[in-house]
């Protein structure tokens, strides 16, 4: 049986992670002071206290991953870098000469090198990284809520509705996304948030087949039962109980697609949905870069290095948080 | 014995758990059958209806294509006439529904040839691509995610996330490119880009559209040789991208499996590590685990137009994106349709696996 | 910390190790047949843009190509020098005295690729067919006034070799004899064609995947956007070809087509870039051969716009581009600049480029159109290059005179059918020949019969919504002209014009580059994309 909010005296912990066979015996009680304590309280004396001693707990542990806050730390220096885009750019990511600084080499005036415009490549990353971010986490804030609720909704729900959603879902998986794109085009012009709208619309669909595949394996548990017996509704069932189990596997996948959204996101800029030249978005300047990969290499590497170092932050970043907020998870 | 189960949701299950004296198995499947047949007729229906509508939506004139941008505009208009355009939408939309019934996806404007003859020669090369991905894929992802879960927070656990991030967040042009430059024009291993090479271009006549298959039947196996040397770096290149997430959701799927309680017990009664981790955990991970190798596959099956553009690989990708541009929509529809299949085919499989290797997900 | 082992590990990965050695040396037997064979010239190229193998129907680039190498026509364009004609299956013509008739002559003894004969009655029936089939390049044949109703009585057979062609007016001769050089001209087998025919549609459903011509090369298959496979016609009249196969192998990619190139796989790479070009320059197995096309590309204004149609912002905009940055980089080795609307090889086409980057008089000029801080507008651009780099550079020089220019990009058609439309602000884009004569790119620049919206015809002019009946009435002047000379200076003069009052941008006409494997010979590429003969090429 899975426990949910299990004490952690009755947890062994998995192979390979700490001493074999001294966690047999309690931990040690460690000594709190004031607030501390009161989070870390084994006896919480109310709801509000339990729900602040979980979520304190889950910052410690995340705290305790030091690649997690390795992630962290990246995710937040590329903030900080959108933010101060300004003062960082040594130039101007818009203008260049085509006569005297195209494409020339990475070098101590232009440390990534220039594009084939002239422009220096590191001054468009740094601006950039605004777009880019700006894109990516849209796009992930609406497409994952969606597809895990559809998802879990389905899984829980079973026969018409399941079959239902499900088919709905494969409508969305099996339509061309470029469709869609141009579609947007016509109807709303040319632009970068439409672009998101589109990608979101379309990037939800393998969420939500995911959830509904842990919904499936989880309903049947005996805690599922155990919370139905008590009078709770579907609803809430779905909600308060299903969905937070399935928001591990989700995230991981989110943070996965990152890199594959600011991608998708360049080849929508070739319909004329995206980034308008010459805007400095990364995957803009990848799709760009693509004619000089042989030769120019630097053009088309800065930016996919760049896209690499936030893919991976960000998947450090979720590891640590489907860690911590694992319900099922040690404190 | 026939305990009512306290877990299942809808009441009909309920109802039907003590053997019904009413409607026999055999009609129960045929309803069962017929309901099923009903929903992935309305899939279909819808998918086509959607992107048909839409398709007329799009910013592009179709008969640009067909005539040309000089064409004289009574020839444009002529040729507007031809395609039907000037009908209304319901009317255009029903006659295309009624020839698809027929078994008849229409002509593509691009190519002069029936849509289903474009198909059957472009899924095929696609199919055949997407296949041997996803065996690399799954093949190399599974295991390696397996290893990262068990060796977790170990330099294992980090190589196999970088790696596999190098595949997913890396363009998949520039891989492709440059797996061509290494291992193709430097150093000569594999073939280059195209299915065959052009020696052999009109010795074979294809039977499947399976390069390898039609090859190894007619016993030519120099030309098998040769055709496996031109689809092992792409399909390297897909399965790279799509071990890539096996591993990452294998590892995340082991994870939860290895901090079960029964996985605890399992070793408390002596079993070895390797049996407990193959036989015991990874049967558990498998159910969720199948989806996601099911939906890359179905992925690959679509068709990735970049890596079919870098590898001169005349696949579904390509001629979809290519109809789309052009506004072919006889071509777009018929391969939405062959998408829309694939998709649905491969769900209804992975459905059929969960119960399959799942007891607690069989109908009650 | 004692890690369990992997037992079923190991055996796994020696069994991975063991297939994979194995793939690889089957792999590295293979090579060794890389080589293109001898006797086949194999070409990369992108076609994805034909559709059909009708030369009555076929409009594309690249099908112009094709049908350039399988089919015969009366006259052919002598490619040493395309201002002179050269006869093909015609021996010899002549022109009435007044100048409405042509009588041709054919060789005796020519035969189709199916065996055939060709006689003069083929050839009416090929020009017939095309007038009467009226797609989209039968403009070229029926603006002589052939149509469906009298095309049987203007083009007649006059004999076993000889028949006649009636125009309405009395053209150029070279006019004439420059458009029955085009694809449309082509002689195509008529028994054949009456075999296959279907519901009197004169074999056209048959022909579009399939081919009935006498040319040098005769078509084997064309799978589309695969390959476009042509033989040796042995029942050609001339001389034979060297190589017995010519193959087009459909590789979008520049990379890629370089890659074939240097490795040896293709014998012929045809869309490369210029940093392709400049990197292969270096390479002693590798050489380039070029010609200068009849491609110009633009950049135009609207002139619903009413700040475009300004005259001083028209001329302003011409000032605020760096034509000679962009000849030295963006277009290196593929263009030249070039300012007018008649390419260069053309009769009349001029060599006058006066416009350059010129930022303070754009400025002047601006103030008095009356928007001195400049003003916003937008361009529809092709994600392609070289147009794209072409629209950003100038999207910076304009911003040095205040304007504001967002560049709205998109897909080929996507952008083609906004043009249409006359739903944009500036467009940039090109313009090929139709045929080797300068009324081709008269007809579309400086003529514009009818500005309404529903105008019966819709040449670029009318795209940009200019209005210039004095220049239309020049132009029709030109292409009746029947002297050669004075005909080249009417040219002249439109082209001045045009230069300062029109609302196109010139920017550069096309130079076209392939990259040859060294040991290939005898290409040499002509000024339209139907005078590119694969069919004299040879290998050492």
């Amino acid at each position: 049986m899975r426990n949910s909010t299990a004490s952690k005296s009755n947890h062994l912990p998995a192979r390979g992670e700490g001493p074999p066979l001294a966690a047999a015996t309690p931990p040690k009680a460690v000594e709190h002071e004031g607030l501390t304590a009161w989070l870390m309280s084994d006896r919480p004396a109310s709801r509000r206290q339990a729900a602040l001693g979980r979520a304190y707990g889950g910052c410690r542990m995340f705290a305790r991953n030091r690649l997690a806050m390795l992630g962290l730390f990246i995710v937040l220096a590329l903030v900080a870098v959108a933010v101060f885009a300004d003062l960082l750019a040594p130039y101007s990511a818009y203008t260049g000469d085509l006569r005297t600084t195209r494409l020339l080499p990475p070098s101590w005036t232009h440390w990534f090198g220039t594009d084939d415009q002239g422009r220096d490549i590191l001054s468009r990353l740094i601006h950039g990284s605004r777009i880019t971010l700006f894109v990516v986490l849209l796009v992930a804030v609406l497409a994952a809520p969606i597809g895990l609720a559809v998802g879990t909704v389905a899984g829980y729900a079973g026969g018409l509705v399941d079959a239902g959603l499900m088919r709905i879902t494969d409508i969305f998986l099996a339509f061309p996304r470029l469709i869609l794109a141009l579609a947007f085009v016509a109807a709303l012009g040319p632009g970068i948030e439409n672009a998101v709208i589109a990608i979101a619309l379309t990037s939800w669909p393998p969420y939500a087949r995911m959830a509904r595949a842990e919904t499936l394996s989880i309903r049947q548990t005996d805690y599922i039962a155990a919370v139905r017996l008590l009078g709770a509704s579907p609803w809430r069932i779905v909600l308060r109980h299903i969905m937070p189990l399935c928001v591990s596997s989700v995230i991981v996948r989110v943070t996965l697609d990152m890199a594959g959204i600011i991608l998708t996101a360049a080849g929508l800029g070739f319909l004329g949905l995206g980034a308008q030249p010459p805007m400095p978005e990364w995957g803009a300047m990848i799709a760009n870069g693509r004619l000089y990969v042989l030769d120019q290499w630097w053009v088309a590497a800065a930016p996919g290095a760049a896209i690499f170092i936030v893919s991976l932050a960000f998947n450090l970043l979720g590891d640590g948080l489907r860690d911590a907020l694992d319900p099922k998870g040690v404190k | 014995m026939a305990v009512p189960d306290p877990l299942a949701l809808s009441p009909a299950p309920l109802a039907a758990a003590p053997r019904p004296a009413g409607p026999s198995r055999h009609a129960r499947r045929l309803k069962a059958l017929g309901r099923f047949g009903v929903v992935i007729f309305l899939t279909y229906l819808g998918l086509l209806a959607v992107t048909f509508f839409i398709g007329r939506v799009i910013p592009v004139d179709p008969v640009l294509a067909m005539v040309g941008d000089n064409a004289p505009p009574h020839v444009v208009a002529r040729a507007r006439e031809e395609i039907g355009l000037n009908k209304p939408l319901y009317a255009q939309f029903g006659l295309y529904l009624g020839k698809v019934l027929r078994g008849d996806l229409g002509t593509s404007v691009l190519t002069s040839n029936p849509v289903l003859q474009d198909i059957r020669r472009a899924f095929p090369a696609t199919l055949e691509l997407a296949s041997l991905g996803i065996v690399l894929g799954a093949g190399l992802g599974v295991p390696l995610g397996v290893w990262a879960a068990v060796r977790r927070g170990r330099w294992v656990d980090q190589a196999v996330r970088i790696i596999g991030l190098v595949g997913y967040s890396v363009p998949i042009f520039w891989l492709g490119l440059m797996g061509l430059l290494v291992f193709y024009a430097k150093l000569g291993w594999v073939g280059g880009p195209g299915r065959i090479d052009v020696a052999y271009e009109f010795t074979l006549t294809p039977v499947t559209g399976l390069l390898l298959l039609d090859t190894a039947m007619a016993g030519e196996w120099e030309a098998f040789a040769n055709a496996l040397s031109h689809l092992i770096l792409p399909a390297s290149l897909l399965g790279y991208f799509s071990m890539a997430y096996i591993s990452r959701m294998t590892r995340s799927f082991m994870l939860n499996e290895l901090a079960q309680e029964y996985v605890v017990a399992a070793r408390a009664k002596g079993l070895s590590e390797a049996r407990i981790i193959w036989r015991h955990a990874l049967r558990n991970a498998m159910v969720p685990l199948v989806t996601v190798i099911a939906l890359s596959y179905a992925g690959l099956l679509e068709g990735s137009v970049l890596t079919e553009t870098v590898f001169a690989w005349p696949g579904l990708g390509l001629y979809i994106t290519n109809s789309l541009q052009n506004a072919d929509m006889n071509a777009v529809l018929g391969g939405t349709l062959v998408v829309g299949s694939v998709f649905i085919g491969l769900n209804l499989l992975s459905d059929l696996l969960y119960t399959l290797l799942d007891p607690r997900t069989r109908a009650r | 910390m004692n890690h369990p082992s992997f037992p079923s590990f190991p055996l796994s990965r020696r069994v991975l190790c063991a297939s994979a050695t194995a793939a690889l040396l089957l792999c590295h037997g293979t090579s060794a047949l890389a080589a293109t064979p001898k006797d086949t010239l194999v070409i990369a190229f992108g076609f994805d843009d034909i559709i059909t193998m009708d030369p009555a129907e076929a409009f594309e680039l690249s099908a112009g190509e094709v049908m350039g190498n399988i089919y015969d026509r009366l006259v052919r364009l002598d490619v040493n020098d395309p201002s002179k004609l050269v006869g093909d299956v015609a021996k010899s013509w002549t022109v009435s005295a007044d100048g409405k008739t042509y009588t041709f002559e054919l060789r005796p003894g020519l035969k189709f690729a199916s065996g055939n004969p060709l006689t003069a009655e083929e050839a009416v029936y090929s020009l017939q067919r095309a007038v009467a089939l009226d797609k989209s390049p039968a403009f070229i044949l029926t603006q002589f006034g052939f149509s469906k109703d009298n095309v049987k009585e203007k083009i007649k057979q006059t004999g076993p070799l000889t028949l006649t062609l009636e125009t309405d007016k009395a053209y150029a001769p070279t006019f004439v004899l420059n458009c029955l050089t085009a694809n449309v001209g082509a002689i195509v087998d008529k028994k054949l064609l009456t075999a296959n025919e279907q519901n009197g549609d004169w074999g056209y459903a048959w022909l579009k995947t399939r081919y009935a011509g006498s040319g040098p090369l005769k078509l084997r298959e064309w799978r589309a956007n695969e390959i476009v496979a042509l033989e040796r016609n042995d029942n050609y009249y001339g001389p034979k070809p060297p190589l017995a196969r010519v193959i087009y192998r459909h590789v979008k990619e520049a990379a890629t087509q370089r890659l074939l190139l240097e490795k040896g796989d293709i014998d012929m790479a045809r869309n490369l870039s210029p940093q392709d070009l400049a990197a292969l320059s270096s390479n002693k197995a590798v050489k380039l051969v070029s010609a200068p096309k009849s491609t110009v590309y633009y950049i135009s204004l609207n002139q619903k716009n009413p700040t475009l149609a300004k005259p001083e912002v028209r001329e302003a905009l011409k000032w605020l581009v760096d034509y000679s940055a962009i000849g030295e980089t963006v277009i290196k080795n593929i263009g030249v600049v070039h300012q007018n609307f008649l390419p260069l090889g053309l009769l009349g086409a001029s060599k006058d480029n006066p416009y350059k980057l010129d930022v303070a008089k754009a400025k002047a000029l601006l103030a008095k159109a009356g928007v001195p801080n400049g003003f916003k507008v937008t361009i529809d651009m092709r994600t392609i290059q070289p147009v794209q780099g072409i629209t950003e550079a100038f999207q910076q020089t304009a911003k040095l005179a205040g304007i504001d220019v967002e560049i709205i990009p998109g897909d080929g058609k996507q952008v083609l059918t906004k043009y249409r439309a006359r739903s944009h602000d500036m467009y940039i884009g090109d313009w090929g020949s139709d045929y080797w004569d300068p009324h081709s790119n008269a007809d579309t620049f400086t003529r514009n019969p009818d500005n309404a919206d529903d105008a019966k015809a819709k040449p670029l002019a009318w795209r940009n919504a200019w209005a210039i009946p004095e220049l239309t009435k020049k132009s029709d002047a030109a292409v009746l002209e029947r002297d050669a000379g004075k005909r080249k200076k009417m040219y002249e003069e439109l082209q001045a014009e045009f230069r300062r009052t029109s609302p196109f941008i010139m920017l550069y006409q096309k130079t076209e580059v392939a990259a040859l494997r060294s040991n290939v010979e005898g290409l040499t590429l002509g000024p339209t994309f139907d005078t590119n003969y694969m069919f004299r090429v040879a290998k050492r």
